[in-house]
């Protein structure tokens, strides 16, 4: 559906993109997860004709788009600061669209009316953005890009200027309008829970260039490299070797596989604790265990333990 | 508590000892004698042509600045060129460069044996045109700038992405943002225009009933001692600039101050 091929985007010195090329298939919820500079925000941009890349080609349903104006291209675009129309009621924005292709008023209103219902706006048709809420104006802004139907969906760090529990519902949110519109959507977010909770796959990017495409569980499991390993989630390292926090195992008595360790600190996150440990060498790891695991072994700051890595992954160079 | 009064006392007593009083005493002059005198001053073949000349300069100079300080601005903020930097500067220099200086620089280049010379430009309406055009330029461009800068690019963009043309995204969404920056860019740009006197006063050559506006006919009539003349005709120039500060204020919706 959306095929971006070699893409080179420079802005003076800087390389922002340094020969990307994604595939995104029809009907799918990609994400673009990375630090900030990644170029994440630019490759979307690029897809939306915002920025013109200067390598490459950008394919939309089959068709080069790389020269086309945005206008032409059919897509809706979600920007992070809801990029609302200030002088327009929450029903102009969402009706903006529709007014400038010249449909019909009754479509206009039944269409409007439609999707604010879809976004739970349709009390607040009336209200002016400055009067709603982040969360609110935001789903104001999906109303508006989905209005015109767009042959793809772009969402740039949409969730990234609200707290954390409006996030959080946004997102699931976000996920069931998909299941139920299957627009063919990509989403750009630095927050890998968030790119691993609604994303059927994930791109990881890192200063310009793609470290690795896969569904968000292959991601985890089975990373790439080293950057796509601490990035997608928590990370010991030890060495040459990678160790997820909940991969280790603490024994009270020593087994010959195992190092020794003491507890610095445990961290109670509800049902799980982390453990904080340093071994005899130094070095600081941390373990993930159940409160169950932690009461029964009756670990306290101070005590020592034995530390066995039931999984391990070393990258190859 | 007292220190507020005091600000107050000192910001109004301010305005009434350089605005209103000078102003106030210009009024009282001219009516002194009753509105006879007055209407009579004002209605000499002289000042109602001197009246119509500054009337055809602000038609023309205003609507002139106001698409080109649009236009300026949307170049200086939204587009990046080689020289804006300096562009931005020189829409500064009418502010900075002496009225005089313009004039006197107009009639060296329009002037006979001026580059541009022999059109009739010089001593007739079109240099004075030109005169007042340049000194009131940078008033739309300094009141948009700010405001486009602060409104930024997102909403345009967005704009884009739901179909709207360059046409349609500047109609819709930039000209309602900017609307009222323009107007009051308008009101300083007319201001300027209907007082400026210098730059006029060099390049017209000050021919009654024919190149005089009504800044110079005031002056002239001063210069012969026909007093109810020029305070009448100083009245006419004030009541003009204060009815387009009230139509301003009053057009001006409630929600923009919201």
């Amino acid at each position: 559906m959306i095929e971006a091929c070699g893409i080179v985007k420079r802005f003076g010195d800087f390389t922002a993109l340094d020969g990307v090329s994604v595939d995104v298939p029809s009907g799918s919820l990609t994400a673009l997860l990375g630090p900030s500079g990644s170029g994440k925000s630019t490759l979307l941009r690029v897809i939306a004709g915002l920025e013109t890349p200067d390598e490459g080609t950008v394919v939309l349903a089959g068709e080069d788009v790389t020269r086309v104006a945005p206008q032409e291209r059919g897509v809706g675009f979600v920007f992070q600061h809801y990029a609302a129309f200030k002088h327009m009621t929450v029903w102009e924005n969402v009706a903006f669209g529709l007014k400038i292709r010249r449909r019909p008023r009754a479509e206009v209103k039944q269409r409007v009316s439609e999707l604010l219902e879809l976004v739970q706006l349709a009390r607040l048709g009336d209200r002016y953005p400055a009067q709603l809420s982040g969360g609110q104006r935001q789903r104001m802004g999906l109303a508006r890009a989905l209005a015109v139907d767009p042959k793809v969906l772009l969402l740039d760090e949409p969730f990234g200027a609200l707290d954390a529990r409006v996030r959080k519902e946004l997102r699931l949110w976000l996920r069931r309008l998909h299941d139920e519109t299957h627009t063919t959507t990509v989403i750009v977010t630095h927050d890998q829970e968030e790119a691993m909770e609604v994303a059927d796959c994930v791109v990881v990017m890192n200063a310009g260039r793609i470290e690795q495409t896969a569904p968000p569980r292959e991601l985890y499991d089975h990373p790439a490299n080293e950057f796509v390993m601490s990035f997608v989630g928590p990370v010991n390292r030890l060495g040459d070797t990678f160790i997820r926090p909940h991969d280790v195992e603490l024994l009270l008595e020593p087994n010959g596989s195992t190092q020794e360790a003491m507890v610095h600190r445990l961290v109670h996150l509800g049902f799980e604790v982390r453990v904080e440990l340093v071994r005899d060498d130094g070095e600081a790891l941390s373990a993930q265990l159940t409160r169950e695991q932690v009461e029964g072994l009756e670990l306290q700051a101070g005590q020592i333990v034995y530390v066995r890595p039931m999984r391990q992954t070393v990258f190859a160079d | 508590m007292i220190g507020k009064y005091v600000v107050r006392f000192a910001a109004l007593g301010y305005l009434a000892a350089l605005l209103a009083a000078p102003l106030g005493y210009v009024f009282w002059r001219t009516f002194r004698h009753g509105l006879g005198p007055a209407w009579a001053a004002v209605t000499t073949p002289d000042a109602v042509h001197a009246l119509k000349v500054t009337l055809i300069l602000t038609a023309i100079a205003v609507p002139a600045n106001t698409i080109f300080g649009i236009l300026a601005a949307l170049s200086i903020v939204r587009y990046r060129f080689p020289g804006a930097g300096l562009f931005n500067a020189v829409v500064d220099l009418p502010l900075a460069l002496s009225p005089v200086v313009v004039g006197l620089a107009l009639l060296i280049l329009y002037g006979r044996g001026g580059w541009l010379g022999g059109h009739g430009v010089v001593f007739a309406l079109p240099g004075m045109v030109l005169a007042t055009i340049f000194v009131s330029l940078p008033f739309v461009v300094r009141e948009v700038v700010p405001v486009l800068r602060e409104i930024g690019t997102e909403q345009e963009q967005a704009a884009a992405t739901l179909g709207a043309s360059t046409i349609q995204t500047f109609t819709r969404v930039t000209w309602p943002a900017i609307r009222w920056a323009t107007a009051y860019g308008v009101v300083l740009t007319t201001a300027r225009a209907l007082g400026e006197f210098g730059a006029v006063s060099v390049v017209s050559g000050r021919l009654a009933g024919k190149t005089e506006s009504l800044t110079l006919y005031v002056q002239d009539r001063y210069q012969s001692f026909d007093e109810v003349g020029a305070y009448a005709s100083a009245v006419v120039l004030a009541l003009i600039a204060v009815t387009t500060l009230i139509l301003m204020t009053t057009l001006k919706p409630k929600e923009e101050t919201r």
